[in-house]
């Protein structure tokens, strides 16, 4: 007897970042700019919370669509945020991790053969998510001259109009750019002239430096086609508490329940709890990280200036995108960690428009990105 | 966050970024970080830069108390009189009016335990306004003006992730 893998999921290769794990996992004292989450822990006020609900023994499950106290306090923080409108009974959906939300909802609304056009260089999950939904996939590459902002041009060229469903992300990981509402209109306007269900992932929208994040699910006609999903894990620093949420029209909130109460039942309670007292009281943390991270923007802009690397001002989530110094991107990120043990990750391996660039977190101490970015220096000269 | 109150708060982070490190983390340039600073240093809201020394790791190793002071006071004498006094000393570090069950919270440095005991006999508890002095040796130091004294490898993250 062996396992043979589903043809549905023998067309999803392994994770690219997979090779670069690996690599940097052989080395003590790397320091990486690699990795996709925050560096503070979360708010004590929140952490309080949850150790708190433990105490307590509220460890049951919860409601499938989330708590009710949660849900509420969700619909009012949207609201005040983004300008988002969402009914706390009827139109959110409380998951573990955004990610699940948005794995929910590729396998929600598609049928095989249908078609999902993804704007790349992107976050690891969109593709292989919308595969094992059966769909198929077309490539949206930003572009660099746009500061990799989702245009008009760039959807008419991938043949977008022809797709079901577009997936964006802006805060944008791995680019780090953002799009303002201006910007956003005409995605939006595409959206509605194609028929384009969007699934707009807004998990960076408060990590924004330069204008106050937009989302496209506020413009006239796109709320009934849009599926938005944001969490906590990187306002909040909460990556390994797993809770995200989907905003979403009750039907589409109803059909993505369907598979969650079977596949999940509810998100974790003890996440829950502490993501009632984040929304509740730890918006001064939250401005207090922006701060932070807004520094080390800087820095690393003003450093790469200096080295002479290209790099476009990114705007918002906690990654820079400059151009690698090498043709070759997987060699020369194999390279800096070998040599001056700094982990960064090749765009490409973020998709189509990543080539050519390297993902560079700033969700690391002054201190260690001073040291690296030193490091770096010295190996490209 | 203004000019000013961003400098600020990055040298109270760290005391020793260059002013080339200080205008990569702002908007500002270098010239307009070092007229920040020299302001701050001007009007005395900068009042020093010092190293954060873990004393435990320092030969010979230091020795550090933490003292209550209790004082009276009287038409002649007030609070800053008597600090003025004590903060000429300088086994005195630290010197704070606080509120609660006594006056002062003093912070003395010396090389021994016999010698701190011996300033706060001979020169501190002999000044008139003070009636009580409580001494609390420092016996270890966990963190100190925002810095923790741990290895620092407290960052568990995957080196690389999504």
């Amino acid at each position: 007897m062996t396992f043979e893998e589903s043809d549905r999921l023998a067309t999803v290769p392994p994770s690219g970042i997979r090779r670069f794990f690996e690599i940097a996992e052989e080395y003590d004292d790397i320091i990486s700019l690699g990795v996709g989450e925050p560096d503070f822990a979360p708010p004590w006020s929140a952490r309080d919370a949850a150790i708190a609900s433990l105490e307590r023994g509220q460890t049951s499950y919860t409601a499938n669509r989330g708590m009710g106290e949660l849900r509420d306090r969700i619909a009012v923080d949207v609201e005040k945020r983004y300008g988002l409108q969402y009914d706390p009974d009827t139109e959110i959906l409380v998951t573990s991790g955004a990610s699940e939300a948005i794995d929910l909802a590729f396998r929600a609304f598609h049928n095989p053969g249908d078609t999902v056009a993804v704007a790349q260089p992107c976050y690891l999950s969109y593709v292989p998510g919308a595969t094992l939904a059966g769909a198929d996939v077309i490539d949206v590459p930003t572009r660099e001259a746009d500061d990799f902002k989702l245009t008009r041009e760039v959807l008419e060229a991938s043949g977008a109009a022809e797709a079901d469903t577009l997936v964006m992300c802006y805060p944008n990981n791995p680019t780090g750019a953002t799009m303002t509402r201006e910007e956003l209109a005409p995605v939006a306007d595409f959206a509605r002239e194609h028929d384009l269900q969007v699934f707009s992932d807004e998990i960076y929208a408060e990590l924004t430096y330069e204008h106050d994040h937009a989302s496209i699910a506020t413009f006239p006609g796109m709320a009934e086609r849009t599926v938005v999903f944001n969490g906590f894990s990187k306002a909040y620093a909460m990556t390994g508490l797993r809770l995200g949420y989907a905003l979403a029209p009750a039907e589409a909130i109803e059909a993505m329940n369907r598979i969650h109460q079977y596949t999940m039942l509810s998100a974790p309670t003890t996440a829950q709890h502490a993501a009632i007292d984040a929304l509740d009281n730890c918006a001064d943390d939250v401005d207090e990280m922006r701060t932070q991270y807004n520094r080390r923007r800087n820095f690393l802009l003003s450093r790469f200036e200096e080295m002479g690397l290209d790099c476009f001002r990114a705007s918002g989530a906690f990654y820079v995108f400059p151009e690698c110094p090498w043709d070759d991107a997987d060699a020369f990120a194999e390279a800096l960690i070998e040599e001056e043990g700094v982990a960064v990750v090749p765009g490409h391996v973020f998709g189509a428009g990543g080539e050519g660039h390297l993902r560079v977190t700033y969700a690391t101490s002054m201190r260690d990105l001073k040291e690296a970015m030193a490091r770096i220096e010295s190996f490209i000269e | 966050m203004s000019s000013r109150e961003e400098i600020l708060a990055l040298l109270r982070e760290n005391a020793r970024y260059s002013t080339e490190d200080l205008a990569r983390q702002t908007d500002l340039d270098e010239a307009e970080v070092e007229r920040t600073i020299e302001d701050l240093e001007a009007e005395g809201v900068i009042r020093g830069y010092q190293a954060i020394v873990d004393a435990s790791k320092t030969e010979p190793e230091r020795v550090r108390a933490s003292v209550e002071l209790n004082v009276t006071l009287d038409r002649e004498t007030g609070y800053d009189d008597i600090a003025q006094r004590l903060a000429k000393f300088p086994e005195v570090t630290g010197l704070r009016l606080v509120s609660g069950d006594f006056d002062f919270a003093m912070e003395v440095e010396g090389d021994s335990m016999s010698e701190v005991s011996r300033f706060i006999s001979e020169k501190v508890a002999p000044v008139p306004e003070i009636t009580q002095t409580v001494t609390h040796y420092i016996m270890e130091s966990y963190k100190e003006r925002g810095v923790e004294f741990g290895d620092g490898h407290d960052d568990d993250r995957l080196s690389i992730s999504p």
